[in-house]
């Protein structure tokens, strides 16, 4: 370094022309900013496109009616990429940097959990369109959610397996290193045990894996009537290709993680006789979902999957929280959506309760050629 | 006792994917003594090329499913690795090999742009990591590097590790950093063997994995190639002086390789449909072990390294925790360096100093 200080200055000046480059831009004081993140790359890539298609919709909506408190509202999007390290950066990044005054997302709960801190401590309230795992808004009283928690449908899908399919031996295969898969597992495990079923099998994958044949032929030896998988739809799609390659036929469980428009690309007629939880389903006739489903299939020439829905209705609470609260203090709106009662979204009627997290009601669907059929609905 | 045999199976179809990427490490270890860490990301390409290959018109239109499709996609798909393999060794290796100045700052310069375009994502941020590689490059060349080059394969290695990231970035650029879903080439169907199932993938994956080690031990040991391939690797000054086009015989070599890193791509796609830019790493790592438990720089090594490999995640993952899978490969590869560093089927060397 003696002989050559100028290698120091060079590397020195290349790093802040570097960080110069994400410099922040201040918005335009008539604006009402909101931040969004999301995973618009990666493995849960459909998550976060559909999410924020959803928000991207509702926006639009308001702002063509004249906007919030009569100002235009404009969303920040950042994408994490799948990653929870990142999730937090650019959370950190939303609300330091781009001063917004509430920030939406995240569906994987893992990300949520990882980002959610940062607002609690900058004191901006975060709104999870579908991270259903119960740590999520116990970060703090600014975290709140739109959608029901896992032990709900951990219980949903108990229920529907014991009396609706019929079944009395279980086996699990879960994603060991995902908040939400295990917390799912552990639920299902807890109700289906305590109604009289048994798990005969508990294996674990990791998101990422391609390879699942050595964990299903585990399973196999332990002849379950069907398999509860609480994963997401890429692996959920593998799996169940390789389920069928052993000849295990049996149907398979999950929840709302398998919603994707990929998922039967990718699995194609292996998903048929499955069922998963999920939050709402296209064919529900009521006139306020048949109106979003075809504005949405207007706009992207696609049915919209549950976290688009639950993003359009994550915005929109927060639209009504700030008009409710009359300003966009960020301590204001956080008041307004603590006192969101029955409001009217598309995934049902929204309450938010005391501990933040919305009481609703789930559905469950069927994969069939492809389709998503209606089974049932099951209450809270 | 009948899913232990299941199990096997599942480990021979994963191992011998393992073995066809380990093969083209050692081969290039074995003529030039340097462990190639884009290869991972050639068995990338690779997979992305088939998928586009068999989502082609040409592909889709007159061939549809079956075994001719797969065929014209396998071989299409090694042929844009061997050129690509060849082009790596042209431009990134053979500069560095000759000891050039330019060599160093120009990776240095690539590298800078994968990590500019990762942490900024524009232009700017690209352009700047750009110039920060090639001035670091320099300098360091200058300052330290220069005196070893020569006699090292230090600047080889950060050369590898170069063209690795520019292919993962470039990939994410080119390809999208999404995953794509490969289509389904070979027609499903299962069949039962005894209390075993196997379906038509797992089957084709086997098939053809032999197929290639047998034709890749027919090219090294009974053609004059293959003949010239042996002594480049068995000392490249002799060879050169016996008039061995050396040059000529690296670039056969990357070319044959990077091939089999494609076959190994596609039919990893064929079992396991989901592929994305980043995929190489891992099975890039594990055939790097593969071919070091094996003996680096031997053929047969690296199949049964390889076969070893795929054999120990799947029963780690059956009969233990699913958490192994990856943790197992490098256990292997610290407890293969401590009792037998020449590996399975590798000969002791002397390291002339």
């Amino acid at each position: 370094m003696k002989r050559h200080p100028w290698l120091l200055a060079l590397t020195l000046s290349g790093t802040l022309a570097l960080s110069a480059c994400n410099g922040g831009q201040g918005g335009d004081s008539d604006e009402i900013l909101i931040g969004e993140f999301g995973s618009l790359t990666g493995t849960t890539a459909t998550f976060g496109i559909s999410t924020r298609n959803g928000i991207d919709m509702a926006i639009e909506e308001v702002n063509a009616a004249g906007g919030v408190l009569g100002r235009q509202v404009r969303v920040i999007v950042e994408d994490n990429q799948g990653r929870p390290e990142e999730a937090q950066t650019v959370v950190t990044k939303l609300i330091t940097s781009d001063q917004v005054v509430a920030v939406l997302g995240e569906v994987a709960s893992s990300r949520t959990l990882a980002a959610a801190p940062v607002a609690q401590q900058n004191g901006i309230p975060l709104i999870t369109p579908a991270s259903t795992n119960p740590g999520v808004t116990e970060v703090g009283d600014y975290i709140f959610r739109v959608c029901f928690i896992d032990p709900f449908q951990g219980l949903v899908m108990a229920k529907f397996a014991f009396n609706t399919l019929q079944v009395r031996n279980v086996a699990i295969l879960r994603d060991i290193r995902n908040d939400y898969s295990v917390g799912l597992a552990d639920v299902f495990i807890e109700n289906f045990t305590q109604m009289g079923g048994r798990i005969v099998a508990d294996e674990s994958y990791s998101e990422g894996d391609t390879d699942f044949s050595a964990q299903l032929t585990s399973l196999r030896a332990s002849n379950p009537d069907a398999i509860f998988i609480p994963g997401y739809y890429t692996e959920v799609a593998l799996i169940a290709r390789q389920a069928r390659g052993l000849g295990m036929n049996m149907p398979l469980m999950g929840g709302d993680g398998w919603d994707s428009p990929r998922l039967t690309e990718i699995g194609g007629a292996a998903l048929n006789n499955s069922y998963f939880s999920n939050h709402y389903s296209v064919e529900d006739p009521s006139p306020a979902i048949q109106n979003f489903v075809s504005a949405y299939q207007a706009k992207y020439g696609e049915t919209p999957d549950a976290l688009a829905a639950l993003g359009y209705d994550a915005a929109k609470i927060l639209f009504d929280a700030i008009e409710r609260a009359g300003s966009t203090e960020p301590e204001a709106i956080r008041d307004a959506l603590a006192q969101t009662e029955g409001f009217p979204g598309v995934t049902g009627s929204i309450t938010i309760d005391e501990d933040r997290n919305a009481v609703k009601p789930a559905v469950v669907l069927r994969v069939v050629d492809g389709t998503l059929q209606y089974v049932e609905t099951i209450a809270p | 006792m009948e899913t232990f045999l299941q199990q096997l199976i599942n480990g021979i179809s994963q191992g011998s994917a393992y073995a066809l990427i380990a093969l083209g490490y050692t081969m290039v270890y074995g003529v030039l003594r340097l462990i190639n860490f884009a290869h991972g990301d050639v068995y990338m390409v690779g997979a992305f090329a088939g998928f586009y290959i068999a989502n082609s018109d040409i592909v889709q239109g007159t061939l549809g499913t079956g075994v001719a499709a797969a065929i014209v996609v396998m071989l299409g798909s090694m042929a844009v690795c061997a050129v690509l393999g060849m082009l790596i060794e042209r431009f990134a290796y053979r500069p560095s090999r000759g000891a050039s100045r330019f060599a160093l700052p120009f990776w240095l310069g690539i590298l800078g742009a994968s990590l500019g375009q990762m942490i900024g994502g524009n232009p700017v941020a690209l352009g700047i990591g750009v110039l920060a590689g090639v001035v670091v490059g320099i300098a360091l060349e200058r300052a330290g590097l220069r005196p070893v080059t020569k006699s090292s394969h230090l600047s080889l290695l950060i050369t590898a590790i170069g063209v690795s990231l520019f292919l993962e970035n470039g990939g994410q650029l080119a390809f999208g950093a999404d995953p794509k879903f490969f289509p389904e080439i070979i027609p499903t169907a299962n069949w039962q063997l005894g209390p075993l199932r196997i379906d038509s993938q797992r089957a084709t994956v086997l098939i053809v994995a032999l197929l290639l080690m047998a034709g890749l031990t027919f090219i090294v040991n009974y053609t004059k190639t293959g003949k010239a391939m042996r002594a480049v690797s068995f000392n490249l000054d002799a060879a050169k002086l016996m008039g061995i086009n050396t040059d000529r015989i690296i670039a056969f070599t990357f070319a044959l390789g990077s091939a089999l890193a494609a076959a190994g791509g596609i039919l990893v796609s064929l079992l396991y449909p989901r592929i994305d830019p980043l995929m190489g790493i891992m099975p890039g790592l594990k055939a790097f072990v593969a071919a070091v438990l094996g003996g680096i720089g031997s053929i047969p090594g690296a199949m049964i390294g390889g076969l070893i490999i795929g054999m120990a995640e799947v029963m780690a993952v059956g009969y233990g925790q699913s958490t192994y899978r990856d943790a197992i490969a490098f256990v292997i590869l610290v407890l293969i360096l401590l009792l037998k560093p020449s590996g399975i089927m590798g000969k002791g060397i002397t390291e002339k100093v």
